[in-house]
């Protein structure tokens, strides 16, 4: 199995171990629903790449699309318009290959966390002794070795976190998609949960795709980082992210970070105001946005 | 690397401190410990022993004083007198023979409808096409009561034996059916999501997901049916049995044997309590990620 030896493998030799695969590619992809109301379009001409081991997040306003974009990855949702591609095979349906980890877990309640994870392998038709091996690995790797025997119920919302994260990575998929991981958790555990998912990342140098709509978070995590524009949802910026890696927290302290962090909230209150300003009229937009600088 | 080690240890200990309440027990005073662990449960369970005392002391009030208020307890059987019955019916071999043929066939129809109704209303709540083809139907023949169907099945059934445990059969079926399509329904799109991308192909969607997921639902709907399978076998037996506890019950009025109504009716009751603690106790057993709290 792959994770064993990536995991054997020392942890500060990954700039020299880049992945080989990965490669996510999204070119001109559009999504439109039919309603009784009309046709909306959700996403329009949204275009972008996920180098092999790249860890690039998406942000954006709610109603951006972030989440559609994701789910047309993972294959549930077939683009109206354009490709979504993965190494160069268009993207047809779910598949093992793409690992992915929902904002609210997604555990099953009657599996225990052991077998939830193994869950990917067992439908692979893995031996149940193999299974049962790279479970105990991935459990040890997230912390979980001691709760491998419990059900996701009495779990805390980080350990079940882990358990997702684990399960995705049982797989030893090619690329990774997170829906709002960690939105659901509060500001402590998040901050633990995000070096948890860097150090797993820089082990495995396996290319993410994040959704999220926290800034810190995307910078913190990230290569690079796509704003995207609300309704429709289009690509806005693509904002590199040079801090140097491996990052800890001070690295939020520091003045690139600040800067970045400046730059991107400015572009997504435009597209929040924007946004807002079709739903309010102006000069209700107006009154917010003055009390808002006001404060 | 140093932050992540944190991370188990610091949600290792916060589960210690949960489950480090029962762990050094003195085993000495156990009842004691018992009652302070289950403080709720012990006055539950003597208020319960109470209850069913007050309707013992009641029913003894009543009869013994022969009341006449409207309602008539001149001709109903003392308490002590339904002892006397049950201490002679439960010598007699006889007995026996009713209270198996009753579980026989209540064991029959009640499997038969569970296993027929819950691979139905999966099927129903997975395909829409199977839901449009049966639901009308079920619906139509949902509301007639099993005791309703009693002349037809006589007619349809070659013996009497079938068409009772037929009777028992249409009782426990719908009550199945409609909890556990409610079940597959309710099942969360985000796990069959998650499920698929694990590689999960139809299949194993259904088992791994739908069937699990709509569990507590199912046994809902088993709970119910039981119930439901118990009155028509009951008024079933009444109606065309040979033997059977209702068959039994209706004997004793047709032999004026009073205390034998009342110890049948017993029976009953207490036979169809042991059917809804057997369908928990498996639920129980199937489920052990806990549905009911």
């Amino acid at each position: 199995m792959s994770p064993c030896a990536d995991l054997a493998a020392p942890a500060d030799c990954y700039p020299t171990r880049l992945a080989q695969k990965g490669r996510i590619e999204v070119r001109d992809f559009g999504l439109t629903y039919v309603t009784a109301r009309g046709v909306i379009v959700a996403v329009s001409d949204v275009s972008l790449t996920v180098n092999p081991g790249e860890f690039v997040s998406v942000v954006g306003p709610s109603g951006c699309g972030k989440s559609t974009l994701l789910n047309a990855l993972a294959g549930f949702l077939k683009p109206t318009s354009g490709r979504v591609t993965v190494d160069g095979e268009t993207v047809i349906g779910p598949s093992a290959d793409r690992g992915m980890i929902f904002q609210h877990y997604s555990l099953f309640p009657w599996k225990t966390v052991r077998q939830n994870v193994e869950f990917g392998l067992k439908m692979k038709g893995v031996s149940s002794a193999r299974r049962q091996a790279t479970a105990r690995m991935l459990l040890q790797l997230t912390g979980l070795q001691a709760f491998e025997n419990h059900y996701p119920d009495s779990l805390s919302g980080g350990m079940k976190q882990r358990v997702g994260i684990a399960r995705a990575l049982a797989t030893s998929p090619r690329i990774l998609l997170l829906d709002e991981p960690f939105g659901a958790l509060d500001a402590q555990t998040r901050l633990i949960m995000q070096e948890i998912l860097t150090d797993i990342w820089h082990r495995w140098k396996i290319s993410v795709l994040l959704v999220t709509h926290d800034i810190d978070e995307a910078i913190f995590l990230s290569d690079r980082v796509y704003v995207m524009t609300a309704k429709p949802g289009r690509v806005k910026a693509e904002i590199p992210v040079p801090l140097g890696r491996p990052r800890d927290l001070a690295v939020s302290m520091s003045q690139g970070f600040l800067n970045l962090r400046a730059e991107l909230r400015m572009l997504i209150r435009e597209e929040s105001l924007r946004a807002m300003g079709s739903e309010f009229d102006a000069d209700a937009v107006e009154s917010i946005s003055a009390s808002l600088s006001r404060s | 690397m140093r932050s992540f080690a944190q991370a188990p240890l610091a949600t290792s200990a916060d589960q210690q401190s949960d489950s480090g309440a029962e762990a050094p027990a003195p085993p000495r005073p156990r009842i004691r410990l018992w009652l302070v662990c289950h403080r709720a449960q012990a006055i539950e369970l003597v208020l319960g022993l109470f209850s069913i005392a007050c309707c013992v002391a009641i029913w003894q009030l009543l009869t013994s004083n022969g009341v006449n208020l409207y309602i008539r307890f001149e001709n109903i059987p003392t308490p002590a007198a339904v002892v006397q019955s049950a201490r002679h019916v439960l010598g007699s071999a006889e007995f026996g023979d009713h209270v198996v043929a009753s579980c026989r066939r209540i064991a029959l129809g009640f499997v038969i409808a569970a296993l027929v109704a819950v691979p139905l209303a999966l099927l129903m709540g997975r395909f829409s096409v199977v839901r449009a083809l049966t639901f009308p139907v079920a619906e139509i023949i949902r509301p007639i009561p099993a005791i309703a169907w009693v002349p037809l099945a006589i007619m349809l059934w070659p013996t009497n034996e079938e068409s009772i445990v037929f009777i028992t059969f249409i009782g426990a079926f719908f009550p199945v059916l409609v909890n556990t399509l409610h079940g597959v329904n309710s099942v969360d799109p985000v796990l069959v999501r998650a499920a698929r991308c694990l590689g999960a192909k139809e299949l194993a969607v259904f088992r791994e997901v739908y069937l699990p997921g709509a569990l507590p639902h199912i046994f809902t709907g088993l709970t119910v049916g039981m119930g439901v399978a118990w009155v028509s076998l009951i008024a079933a037996e009444m109606i065309s049995g040979q033997y059977g506890i209702g068959y039994f019950t209706w004997q004793a009025y047709a032999l004026v044997d009073y205390p034998g109504i009342v110890f049948g009716m017993i029976t009953i009751g207490l036979l169809g309590l042991g059917a809804g603690w057997t369908i928990r106790l498996v639920g129980r057993f199937i489920m052990p990620w806990g549905y009911e709290r």
